[in-house]
């Protein structure tokens, strides 16, 4: 176990960067599937190019990750509470690749290809397969709710720490 | 006093309010399309349809208003889909008030166009909500129509088209419509709003048809003898054209450009085809093209994906059904 006390800044920079991005991710994504005002297109092409963006963030993060210590977990945890903390980060790394993934494969086996900020392209499918699409645009919506879950379970958690044990977790991502 | 100056602000806000349809979401507008009982595996709209191939032939005239690959002098090939409105793929042709042309063309794995166009030139309406009260009356008979047009003059350029039009006798004699405008942009950045039009090269009346199946009958062995041929014709609108009205007509006088000819070369039935895989957003479109802020153009691409969303799933459970029954 380490002594660092806290996150380090680009862990501390990643973590909030994304948490901003992804908060934002669902809302769009909520509205746009709703939505008939005119500005509906508008979101879509943002909320694509900015998939592309968290999934770069998400591996820029990850490989961030291995070069630095971490804080470690409060001593007087239970061991099923370290195994939780470490299991709900580890499926929100997942959940944060397997979003953009579901979201771009759903897109290909449409045949839409993602612009990206004007910038470049992403291809689709030449051949559409509407049975590939139906499976990655559930998977899409199914994961969005889990990450809603595990980002309110996180948001808990950090707040339960901070407020009910009066520890340093909350502010050690600060 | 204050109250009273209060009052006259809100009133202009207020009337707007009254005037104002009520909001719909995309799920209720493919809820009514669909209506009580979905027809499961099917397009929510148009579900009734047969699947094309072929190629648009390109002249090249085009190519100067919009830098889409497709436009240069040159072929391409599209997977198409001529289908007749409503949401019942078992529905009598002849009964249907529109038919359609849908074409897709996959120039690249990041260059792909979808095409959606109806035999009326212009909506009825210029918003997806009043579009949603307008399905509505259509759905409760002849009287809750009228009535509808009576409280919307915007429907004028529709009812004039309505009054003159005559269904043909082939899927390869009508007119079809782009309806909404789009931006052709090209090289320099120079940007056109135009609406097109596929214009036949044929005339066929309508007498001798019968049965209900008669414009899919017809199309099919139309094709088998011959190659069914359209002008791709393309109007530029000018300084006094509203790009982001589809209710509103464009002059006569306005600038047309044949950009070419789309030939179909096959026919198969929807469920054979490959075109019933695809979702016929007119909003995927290349660079070169882009949307306007047409209320109804962009509302289109949310109200197909609840469609295609449905019935993707649909097909999937199918497929997954039929495996485990094996």
């Amino acid at each position: 176990m380490s002594n660092t006390q806290k996150f380090s800044l680009s862990m501390r920079l990643f973590h909030w960067a994304m948490a901003a991005l992804v908060i934002s991710m669902l809302a769009a994504g909520l509205l746009m599937v709703r939505s008939l005002e005119p500005w509906q297109l508008s979101i879509l092409t943002v909320h694509k190019a900015f998939g592309v963006v968290a999934a770069v963030l998400v591996i820029a993060r990850l490989v961030n990750r291995l070069f630095h210590q971490i804080p470690a977990l409060p001593g007087d945890l239970s061991s099923l509470q370290k195994f939780v903390a470490k299991a709900s980060h580890w499926l929100l790394y997942l959940l944060l690749f397997a979003m953009p993934i579901s979201g771009y494969l759903m897109q290909y086996f449409a045949g839409r290809p993602i612009d990206v900020f004007g910038w470049f392209r992403l291809p689709a499918a030449l051949n559409v397969d509407i049975e590939n699409y139906a499976i990655f645009r559930e998977l899409h919506g199914w994961l969005a709710i889990a990450l809603m879950a595990l980002v309110a379970l996180h948001v808990a958690a950090a707040l339960h720490h901070h407020f009910i044990r009066k520890d340093k977790v909350l502010k050690s991502m600060l | 006093m204050k109250k009273q100056y209060l009052a006259l602000l809100l009133a202009p806000i207020m009337s707007v309010a009254a005037d104002d349809p009520p909001k719909v979401s995309a799920q209720e507008f493919v809820n009514l399309q669909q209506g009580e009982t979905a027809h499961e595996g099917f397009r929510r709209a148009h579900a009734k349809g047969i699947c094309l191939s072929g190629e648009f032939r390109s002249n090249g005239q085009l190519a100067s208003y919009s830098k889409a690959a497709l436009f240069e002098t040159g072929s391409m090939p599209f997977i198409g889909r001529f289908s007749v409105a409503g949401n019942n793929p078992t529905a009598p042709d002849l009964k249907a008030p529109v038919r359609s042309l849908a074409l897709s063309f996959a120039m690249s794995p990041t260059q792909q166009w979808r095409i959606a166009m109806n035999t009326p030139p212009v909506m009825a309406v210029k918003d997806p909500h009043t579009f949603y009260q307008q399905i509505q009356a259509i759905q409760a008979g002849p009287k809750a129509i009228q009535a509808f047009f009576a409280e919307h003059p915007e429907s004028n350029d529709f009812l004039s088209w309505k009054a003159q039009y005559q269904p043909s006798g082939s899927f390869a004699a009508e007119t079809y419509n782009s309806i909404n405008a789009f931006y052709l942009v090209n090289s320099k950045g120079e940007k056109q709003a135009v609406r097109w039009t596929m214009q036949p090269t044929v005339s066929v009346s309508a007498g001798n048809l019968e049965g209900v199946d008669a414009l899919h009958q017809e199309i099919t062995n139309r094709v088998a003898k011959e190659n069914v041929i359209f002008d791709w014709v393309f109007t530029l609108a000018n300084e006094k054209d509203d790009e982001n009205n589809p209710a509103k007509a464009w002059p006569d006088s306005r600038e047309q450009i044949t950009a070419g000819q789309i030939v179909i070369t096959g026919v198969t039935p929807q469920l054979q085809g490959e075109c019933h895989g695809i979702n016929y957003d007119p909003l995927v479109l290349p660079t070169g093209i882009e949307a306007t802020r047409d209320p109804i153009l962009r509302a289109r691409s949310a109200a197909y994906a609840e469609s295609y969303r449905r019935r993707a799933k649909e097909a999937l459970m199918g497929e997954l059904e039929e495996q485990g029954n094996e």
